[in-house]
Order: structure tokens, then C-alpha cells, then sequence
């Protein structure tokens, strides 16, 4: 869940110094494949040096890494590069240059065998427009990455309707795409990135085509599903509401460049420029920060004061506090007291918060 | 006052060369009428190669025509051999599978009419030649269609391949074949595959791109290799789509296996119509059209249905079941018709034959409204046809009109359209002005008798007004060949009965298609009337006009207009009924009328749609021209058909080309309209 689960992590996927230049001769603005400039050289300088030679860059030395187990959300405005990004991971765009290690394996070195391989078992992707077979109905659409490898209609009918009923599909297995809603189209789609039990998962922006009501649901159900497979994931949207849902750590892209990265609420407490901060400026603080967040560890405990988890959010703390002056103790997950908020400390953090972000203490 | 543009002032002075030459071309004379020793007649050199070719590699083909004759006459001999019962009870059950009872019945009525009508033989060798070259025109076009989606030089080689194939004329195929595999069913047969494939390619290129990109990268994630993703991805999502590519095909098939009958020979339908049109035996004739047109019919509806009926209530294993029973069905149907010998071979005695009724009440009709009939065709012909053809000066006499055009009436006649022009100039309306004096110049001058330069030179104009420089070049070039080659006059002749039927289609059918978009009870009854009409090979829309009007141009035009009529009301109706809502609405909320509506907001918005509407009428008008040719029109169309009747390899492919070029030119200018009109409106309209 957001925020917690500080144990130290297993990278799964990890990407270095990701180059996407589309035009003419791309490859000419690189000496060699792993996307590490020259020393002295800029990669800021050098993506301008590009633009102006006419190409387009939709990556600019991106890294980042993903955790085992972990949710990590890409975000930025149309035109970003997200897509791309995400695409360079699973190389359905075959990047410019860079690295991408899954489980310490360069994925750009294997050949084309062991990519479709790699595929078969160890990648799932959701996407935006359901990308579903509209030749296939429910049933058969789940069980196409099973048909893919050869497995017979037998046993992978029996695999895709388990993945089924975990969607909450079960009895619309005849349907054909066409005539199903959008959220069940996505679950559809949903349940195919699912079949061949990835390790890694790629959703782009799966939940943007829904309506707000049907998003919030499918967000639940993505977060329930994620409770239940612990997959390690890759998640694009440009609704920050959504990444302050489901994100355990996120980054924001700006013109192929990633800008910052960070757990949600670092980027809303700390971030670098305005650009992040446009993104952030209109979170509901009282929703986004925790009583972890603003727990005062000078302040003094009192005999009678309750206790309550670091993770919860202060928008559930008020109705509390406006009973109980002397405040609340925050304890961390593993138990430990870290301090204590009252309403005093809340209203301080919201005011502070709204006026200048930067400055809210931890 | 308005302003004439740089351009109108282009068209006035093309006015004034056309009146200098035709009145008086002094030295120029030779740019009214090319003269015969400047003729560079290629007719003669092509027979040459030709002949050159046939001496060459005339046995290859004889063998590829001997190997292909199998095919067919084992389909020949196995339809003669199934009793009829069989073969209807398989077509139902495909009507079934593909659309359900009302189609299967609409399946019984149409074979019980070839049964019982007494032509079951000859629509069966029809039919054979049909289903041996459609899967073959598949073949090829799903290839070709694969190769191009995957090349982009492939589709740079294949696509004015495909463009050329289907504007030359029908007829025109039929004589380098004959020539090659000489007489017999194989020239029906490569021809229709010829003629069919086209339509494959296109639909197999559009399909395959149209999958979106999200689907693929659905199979490629999913871990599909090649040819997984081509033939468990790409084909299947584009299916619907190249399924619609087959459903042209097979049309375009039957309509040229019916017009290869032409060739004579061959015991099918086609013949059994053409032979009986000759011999004016109309009962007959439109008997076996009627078989003709119920089998375009039938065969149109089942791949229609296929390409469009919904997925859910077709999976692949229910269709395999279904396909078990349909035959253990057939196997008892065959067994019964071996017991009951009706259900084997159709009763002679059943055998319904209202031909020679027919005949008696047409001669009954023809002379009781003979009066009636002839003053329609004099008065069009009169009225319509011959001012335009040979211009009013020499139209006008007292022969036909009664009375002769005196200089003082010549002069009558140019002080009005002066005046006319002048009035639209006064009221700021230079563009109609123009127009209406060169209309009135080409009827007083006539267009087959308007010099050959003029005309040229109005074509390349109007080609490079429209759609540039590259056009213009190439419009230059091909009139150009034609004159220099001696097809003028029969490209004017051409040009001319084309252009009057196009012109009346258009008037006709705008106003048609603008009551349909308007009137849902017009609509109800027009769109199966023209949807009939264009799936119906050529020759049987000739055979009603035929019956009443005898042979002749007023004939072919009624047949051209007839035919070509159906892309004006379509698109029309179409182009008004797909109009963005809300700008009709705020019209709407701004006061106009219903009229100021339809002339200010709807029509120059569905002008596109129109104009492409306009595009497809003079390609329809085109194909019909040719075909007329049987009833005696003059022109390139009759060139054709003389030389496919000599064996004149010179004489009607020249022609043929010709004809292609006309129909490129057409096609490429009102197309680039349509879309300059799309660009300007920020609409965009498909083709239908
Ligand atoms: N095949 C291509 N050829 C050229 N440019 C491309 C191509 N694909 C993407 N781009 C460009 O790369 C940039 C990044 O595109 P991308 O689709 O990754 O953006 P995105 O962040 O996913 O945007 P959105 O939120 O709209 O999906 C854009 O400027 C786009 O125009
Ligand atoms: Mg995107």
C-alpha cells in the first residue's frame, strides 16, 4: 500500500539511460548502444541537440527501477513519452539506445526467440483502448497468450476461466468485445495480461477511457488484484489522483526526460520545479498527507492519548482530533511511537501546505 | 459589378479561340478537324507485336488455357451431375448459415425460378465458371493484397495496376485474351479473374492497415511470433473487411463471366440473353436476364451476409457441426431425387414458359403506344441529343425542327446569352456568367463538331485548376495520343453520350438523393430499387430498354442513366444524412428556413460527398457506355466491339485505352475536387 513497506527491495526491472529518437538516422546521435553519453556531455543538452536536427526525442535517458512486488506509476502530459517508455520496456519499440535488465538480463541483447520467450512468460500489458481480438470472444481472448504458446483448448480454457472469475467476468465468458461495457472490456483485458501469470506488468493508462465511477472501481479491483498477485508493475496515467491511489513510488516526464522521482508524497511535499508542482497543486492535502507525514516527535505524550497507524490520512483524523485536543500518537507499522498530531500540528501542516509545500516539516 | 478572376478570363479567352476556329479557321483548320495525314495510326504496329507475341508465346498460353479448362469443367460436370434438388438445398443452407430464413427462402424461389423457367442447364455452366475463377481471383488478391500491405514499392507497382485494371473497359479485356488462349471457357474464366481480383487487393491492403495499432502490440506482448501475428491477429481482425473485398469480387466475377459470353461459343446464361436480344426474342431475353440478375443477386446477399454477420452467433465449431449436417442433408436429398426423378431432373412438363406471351403483349404495347413511345424518343433526340451533338447551327433546320436557324435567329441567340452573362456579371456573379456563355457556345457549336484543340485545351485547363500541374501534363498527354493516333472523333462521340447521361444522372439523381435524405418513406423505397440496380450485370439492364425503344443512342443513354444513376442518389443521400449535427442545429437555432437550410448549410457541406458521387457516376456512366455499344451506339465503345469481332488486337485495344484514359481523367479531377472540398470543410467522406 502507498507508503508503507519500507523493507529494503529486490530491483526486478531496472532501466538505464533510455534513448527513443525517432526520424531520419537516429542512431547517429549515439556512439554506442548502452545510451552513456561521453563524459562532459549533458543528456538535457544533448536531447536539444537532437530536437534541432529535426528528430523527435520521445525518451531521454530515462532510468528508473522497479521493485519486486512494487507499483510504479509513470505520469506526465500528452506527448511525454510515457508510452514510449513503457514500450522500450517490453520492446514493442525497439529503443535507441539504453539498457533494460529484467532480473540482471539486458533484454536488449537477446534475439528475437528469446524475446518472444520472455513475452510468453514473463510479461503482461494492459492498454488504453483494451486492445482486445474482436474476432475472439471472452473466453478465447483471455486464453490467446495460452493459444500463443501452443497449449491445447482444453486446459487453456480451464486457465483463462480461472483468471476469469478472479476478474469478476464469470458468465459473460461468450461475449464478444463489441458487446460488452467499457469496464468489462478492461477487465477482459485485464484478465488476458494476467493469463500467462507475469512477473512483470505493464498497464498504459488502462483505467482513462472509463468513465470517473467505473474508474474508481476498476482502481479498487486493480489494487485488490495486486493485494492478491503481488506482481511487479509499471503504471501509466495522467490523473494524479489515480497515482496518489495506487503508486508506491512514481515518476513525472516532461518532453521524453524524466523529472523527478520519488514516493507520491514526496513529489507533493518537495517538488524540484513548477512543472511537478502543477501537477500536485490541486491534491486535497488533507486526503494526500498522513498523520506519519506531520507526527510531531518533540511533542509530548500524555497519559490517555490514543494511538493511530502512520499511514492514515488526516482527512480521517479530523472528526477525531475535534474531540480530543491533546491529540493522537502515530505509531509505525512496526510499532514504534513516532510522535504525536494534534489539531493544532494539522492545521499548521494544511495552511503551510497550501501556501508553500517545501516547507511542511516531516 | 463583379470581379472576373485571372482564371475566368482563361475560360473567355478558350470562348473566343472556339469561335474564331469554328467560324473561321482560315489557315488554323487543321485545329478544328486533325487532319488524316497527320494520323499516326498505331493500330497496325500493335497487331504486329501482337502477332510477334502470339507466334512466341502462343503455346505457353494454349497450355496455361489448357490446364485452366479442367477446373472448370469438372465444376461443369458436377453441377450437370448433382440433381437440381441437391444444389438448391445447398445454396438454401448457405443462405441459412450466412443470414438465416429469408434469405434461404429468397435462395428456393430464386433456383425454383432457373428450374422451373427451363434455363437450370445453362445457369449451372454459369454458375461453374463463376466458382472456379472466385477463389482463384482470391487467391490472387489476398496475395498481391499481403505483398502490398508488407512492400510499400510493392503497392507503388500494385496500386495504378489495380487503377488501370478496372477503368479499362470490360469488353477491352476479353480481345488480348481471346487472342492468347483463343476460343473456348478459358476466356471467360482469366478474364473474370482479371477483372475480379482488384477489389481483393484493395480490401485485403485497407483491412490489414485498419487493425489498430493496440491489437498488435496486444499479440506481440502476448508473445506471437510472425506468423502468429499475422494469421492469429492481423487476418483475423481485418477478416470483415476482406470479407467485403470477396463480395466485390464475386460480383465482378459473374458480371464479366456474363459479359465473356459475348464470345459466343458457350452453352451459359449470358449467351442464351445475348443471342435471344439479337434475334428479338424479348420474352426470352429478359427471362434468362432475370435468371442472371437472381443469381447476382443470390450470390451478393451470401457474401454479404458472411462479411458482415455478427460474430457472436458464428463460432468456428458450431459452423463445422452445422457444415456435417448440411451435407448428411444433401446425401439424402441426392438419395430421394434417385427414387423420385422430379427432384432429379425438372419435369419437362413443369417447365413454365411465358416467352411467347411475353413477346405478343410487348408487339401489342409497342403498337398500341407506338406514337407515344416515338414522340419521347423524337423529342429527346431532337431536343436533348442532336443540339449538343452537332450543334444547334446545323441541328436546327427545316427537316427537324421545322425551321432553319437564320443569321438574324444566330444572331437572336447570342444577344441573349450576352445579355444573360451580363446580367450575373452586374450582380457580382462572374463564375455563372462565365458558364452560361460557354454552354451557350458548345450547343450552338456542338460538342463532336467543336474544334479538337478547344476541347483539349478546356480539359487541361480544367485539370489543372483542379487538381494541378501533373494532372494537366498528363490530361494533355493522353487526349493528346488520342488525337494523334485518329480516335478523336470517336472519343468526342464517346465523350458526348457519356457526358449528357452523366449530366442527367447527376440533375436526376442529386434531387432523388435529396428527397431520400429528407423523406424516410422515399428512402424505404429507393435504396433496395438502387441497390438492385447496381448489383445487376450490365447486359440485363439493357434488355427492358431494348424491348421498348429498339436499338440506338436513346437507348444506350436510358440504359447509361438507368445504371449510372444509382452513385448520385447514393452519395447524395448519404453526404446530407452524415452531416455534423450540431451545425445543422445551430443553422437551425439561427432562423433558416428549411430552404436557406438546404441550400446554404447542407448541400455545400455534402458537396464532397457529392462530388465523389459525381466520380463514381461517370466511372458507372464509363463501363455502361461500352456495353451499349451492342445496341448500336457509336464511338470508342463500338471500336471495342469491332474489334473484338474481327480479332483486331489494334483496333480495340486502342480503343480500350482510350476509354481508360477518358475515365482516369474524369475519375482524378472530380476526385481531387472532392477532396479540396473535404480539406476546405474539414470534413472527411469515404468512399461507399
Ligand atoms: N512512431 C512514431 N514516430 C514519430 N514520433 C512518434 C512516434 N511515436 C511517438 N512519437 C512521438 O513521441 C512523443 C511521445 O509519444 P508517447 O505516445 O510516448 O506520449 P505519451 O506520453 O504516451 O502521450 P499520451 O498521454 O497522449 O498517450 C510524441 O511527441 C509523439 O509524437
Ligand atoms: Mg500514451
Amino acid at each position: 500500500m502507498p507508503g508503507t513497506d519500507p523493507t529494503p527491495l529486490e530491483v526486478k526491472l531496472s532501466c538505464r539511460h533510455i534513448w527513443k529518437v525517432y526520424g531520419t538516422h537516429p542512431d547517429r546521435f549515439f556512439s554506442n548502444k548502452s545510451g552513456r553519453l561521453p563524459d562532459g556531455v549533458d543528456p538535457l543538452n544533448h536531447a536539444q541537440e537532437i530536437r534541432d536536427s529535426n528528430h523527435i526525442v520521445a525518451g531521454a535517458n530515462v532510468s528508473f527501477d522497479v521493485h519486486v512486488g512494487e507499483i510504479f506509476v509513470i505520469m506526465g502530459l500528452s506527448g511525454s513519452g510515457k508510452s514510449t517508455i513503457v514500450r522500450c520496456l517490453s520492446r514493442l519499440v525497439e529503443p535507441t539506445a539504453g539498457e533494460v535488465l529484467l532480473d540482471g538480463q539486458n533484454l536488449l541483447d537477446i534475439n528475437k526467440r528469446e524475446l518472444i520467450e520472455f513475452r510468453r512468460h514473463k510479461m503482461g500489458m494492459v492498454f488504453q483502448n483494451f486492445g482486445l481480438m474482436p474476432h475472439l470472444n471472452v473466453l478465447d481472448n483471455v486464453a490467446f497468450p495460452l493459444e500463443l504458446q501452443g497449449i491445447d483448448v482444453k486446459e487453456r480454457r480451464r486457465r483463462a476461466q480461472e483468471i476469469i472469475d478472479l476478474v469478476g467476468l464469470e458468465g459473460r465468458e461468450a461475449s464478444f468485445p463489441s458487446q460488452l461495457s467499457g469496464g468489462q472490456q478492461q477487465r477482459v483485458g485485464i484478465a488476458r495480461s494476467l493469463a500467462v501469470k507475469p512477473e512483470l506488468w505493464f498497464l498504459d493508462e488502462p483505467f482513462s477511457a472509463l468513465d470517473p465511477l467505473i474508474r474508481k472501481q476498476m482502481q479498487d479491483e486493480f489494487l485488490r488484484l495486486q493485494r492478491e498477485l503481488h506482481k511487479s508493475i509499471v503504471f501509466i496515467t495522467h490523473d494524479f489522483m489515480e497515482a496518489l491511489r495506487i503508486a508506491d513510488r512514481m515518476a513525472i516526464m516532461r518532453d521524453g526526460e524524466v523529472v523527478q522521482i520519488g514516493r507520491p508524497v514526496d513529489l507533493i511535499l518537495n517538488p524540484v520545479d513548477d512543472y511537478v508542482r502543477e501537477f500536485t497543486n490541486d491534491v486535497p492535502w488533507e486526503l494526500v498527507l498522513t498523520a506519519g507525514d506531520i507526527a510531531d516527535p518533540a511533542h509530548k505524550f500524555a497519559k490517555g492519548m490514543g494511538h493511530i497507524s502512520a499511514d492514515t490520512s488526516v482527512a480521517t483524523l479530523l472528526p477525531y482530533l475535534a474531540d480530543h485536543e491533546a491529540g493522537v500518537v502515530v505509531r509505525d507499522g512496526d510499532g514504534n511511537d513516532m510522535g504525536v498530531v494534534n489539531a493544532r500540528r494539522v492545521i499548521e501542516a494544511l495552511a503551510s501546505g497550501v501556501q508553500n509545500p517545501a516547507q511542511v516539516g516531516m | 459589378m463583379a470581379r472576373i478572376s485571372s482564371s475566368q478570363y482563361l475560360w473567355l479567352g478558350l470562348l473566343v479561340l472556339a469561335l474564331i476556329l469554328h467560324f473561321s479557321p482560315g489557315p488554323l483548320g487543321a485545329f478544328v478537324t486533325y487532319p488524316t495525314e497527320w494520323v499516326v495510326s498505331v493500330t497496325d504496329q500493335m497487331n504486329v507485336a501482337m502477332r510477334w507475341f502470339v507466334d512466341a508465346f502462343g503455346p505457353v498460353f494454349k497450355a496455361i488455357g489448357w490446364l485452366l479448362e479442367w477446373p472448370v469443367f469438372a465444376a461443369q460436370k458436377i453441377l450437370a451431375f448433382l440433381p437440381w434438388s441437391v444444389t438448391c438445398f445447398i445454396f438454401m443452407a448457405l443462405s441459412y448459415l450466412a443470414s438465416g430464413w429469408r434469405l434461404a427462402l429468397f435462395a428456393l424461389a430464386a433456383m425454383l425460378y432457373m428450374a422451373g423457367i427451363g434455363y437450370w442447364a445453362e445457369s449451372m455452366n454459369s454458375l461453374a465458371i463463376v466458382l472456379i475463377s472466385v477463389p482463384m481471383a482470391i487467391a490472387v488478391g489476398f496475395g498481391l493484397g499481403v505483398f502490398g500491405f508488407y512492400s510499400k514499392r510493392a503497392r507503388r507497382i500494385i496500386m495504378p495496376l489495380l487503377d488501370l485494371l478496372q477503368t479499362i473497359p470490360a469488353f477491352a479485356y476479353l480481345l488480348p485474351i481471346l487472342i492468347l488462349f483463343g476460343f473456348g471457357t478459358t476466356v471467360g474464366l482469366v478474364a473474370s479473374v482479371l477483372f475480379a481480383f482488384p477489389p481483393t487487393v484493395r480490401n485485403t491492403i485497407l483491412g490489414l492497415r485498419a487493425v489498430s495499432a493496440e491489437i498488435i502490440e496486444a499479440g506481440e506482448i502476448s508473445g506471437a511470433n510472425a506468423r502468429q501475428l499475422f494469421w492469429k491477429v492481423r487476418f483475423p481482425a481485418a477478416k470483415s473487411q476482406i470479407l467485403l473485398g470477396v463480395n466485390q469480387t464475386t460480383m465482378a466475377a459473374l458480371s464479366m463471366v456474363i459479359i465473356a459470353s459475348i464470345i459466343g461459343g458457350t452453352n451459359d446464361i449470358g449467351w442464351e440473353v445475348l443471342s435471344t436480344m439479337r434475334k428479338a426474342q424479348f420474352g426470352e431475353s429478359l427471362l434468362a436476364g432475370f435468371v442472371i440478375a437472381l443469381m447476382a443477386m443470390l450470390l451478393d446477399r451470401i457474401t454479404h451476409a458472411f462479411a458482415t454477420r455478427d460474430r457472436a452467433i458464428s463460432s468456428d465449431e458450431k459452423a463445422l457441426k452445422s457444415w456435417h449436417l448440411v451435407l448428411a442433408i444433401a446425401g439424402a436429398v441426392w438419395l430421394l431425387s434417385l427414387v423420385v426423378p422430379a427432384l432429379a431432373e425438372w419435369p419437362e412438363n413443369l417447365v413454365f414458359d411465358p416467352a411467347p406471351a411475353m413477346n405478343t403483349g410487348l408487339e401489342n404495347f409497342i403498337l398500341n403506344w407506338r406514337l407515344v413511345l416515338e414522340a419521347i424518343k423524337n423529342s429527346a433526340f431532337f431536343f436533348v441529343m442532336l443540339p449538343v451533338k452537332i450543334g444547334l447551327i446545323q441541328a436546327v433546320s427545316p427537316f427537324t425542327w421545322g425551321f432553319a436557324l437564320t443569321p438574324v435567329l444566330s444572331f437572336a441567340y447570342a444577344a441573349a446569352l450576352v445579355v444573360i452573362a451580363g446580367f450575373a456579371l452586374v450582380r457580382a456573379r462572374a463564375a455563372m456568367g462565365v458558364t452560361v456563355l460557354l454552354i451557350g457556345a458548345t450547343l450552338y457549336i456542338g460538342l463532336t463538331t467543336m474544334p479538337w484543340a478547344v476541347v483539349l485545351a478546356a480539359f487541361v485547363l480544367l485539370s489543372y485548376q483542379t487538381a494541378g500541374a501533373r494532372l494537366a501534363i498528363g490530361t494533355a498527354l493522353g487526349l493528346g495520343f488520342l488525337v494523334i493516333i485518329g480516335l478523336w472523333p470517336q472519343s468526342a462521340l464517346s465523350i458526348y453520350l457519356c457526358g449528357v447521361g452523366v449530366f442527367i444522372c447527376f440533375v436526376l439523381g442529386s434531387g432523388i438523393g435529396i428527397w431520400a435524405a429528407h423523406s424516410q418513406t422515399v428512402s424505404t423505397i429507393v435504396r433496395p430499387v438502387i441497390d438492385t440496380l447496381q448489383t445487376m450485370p450490365l447486359f440485363v439492364i439493357l434488355i427492358p430498354f431494348v424491348m421498348i425503344f429498339k436499338i440506338g443512342e436513346f437507348t444506350a443513354l436510358l440504359a447509361i442513366i438507368a445504371y449510372a444513376i444509382v452513385p448520385a442518389i447514393r452519395y447524395t443521400e448519404h453526404g446530407l444524412r452524415n452531416l455534423p449535427p450540431d451545425i445543422i442545429e445551430s443553422a437551425t437555432t439561427l432562423g433558416a428556413t428549411p430552404a436557406q437550410l438546404l441550400f446554404k448549410v447542407k448541400l455545400p457541406l455534402a458537396l464532397p460527398a457529392i462530388m465523389l458521387g459525381l466520380n463514381q457516376t461517370i466511372i458507372y456512366g464509363i463501363s455502361m457506355l461500352v456495353i451499349t455499344a451492342l445496341v448500336g451506339t457509336n464511338g470508342l465503345g463500338q471500336r471495342i466491339y469491332i474489334g473484338l469481332g474481327d480479332g483486331d488486337f489494334g483496333v480495340g485495344m486502342t480503343a480500350g485505352i482510350g476509354m481508360a484514359i477518358i475515365a482516369m481523367i474524369a475519375d482524378r479531377i472530380t476526385q481531387s475536387v472532392s477532396l479540396r472540398k473535404q480539406q476546405a470543410l474539414g470534413l472527411k467522406t469515404e468512399m461507399l
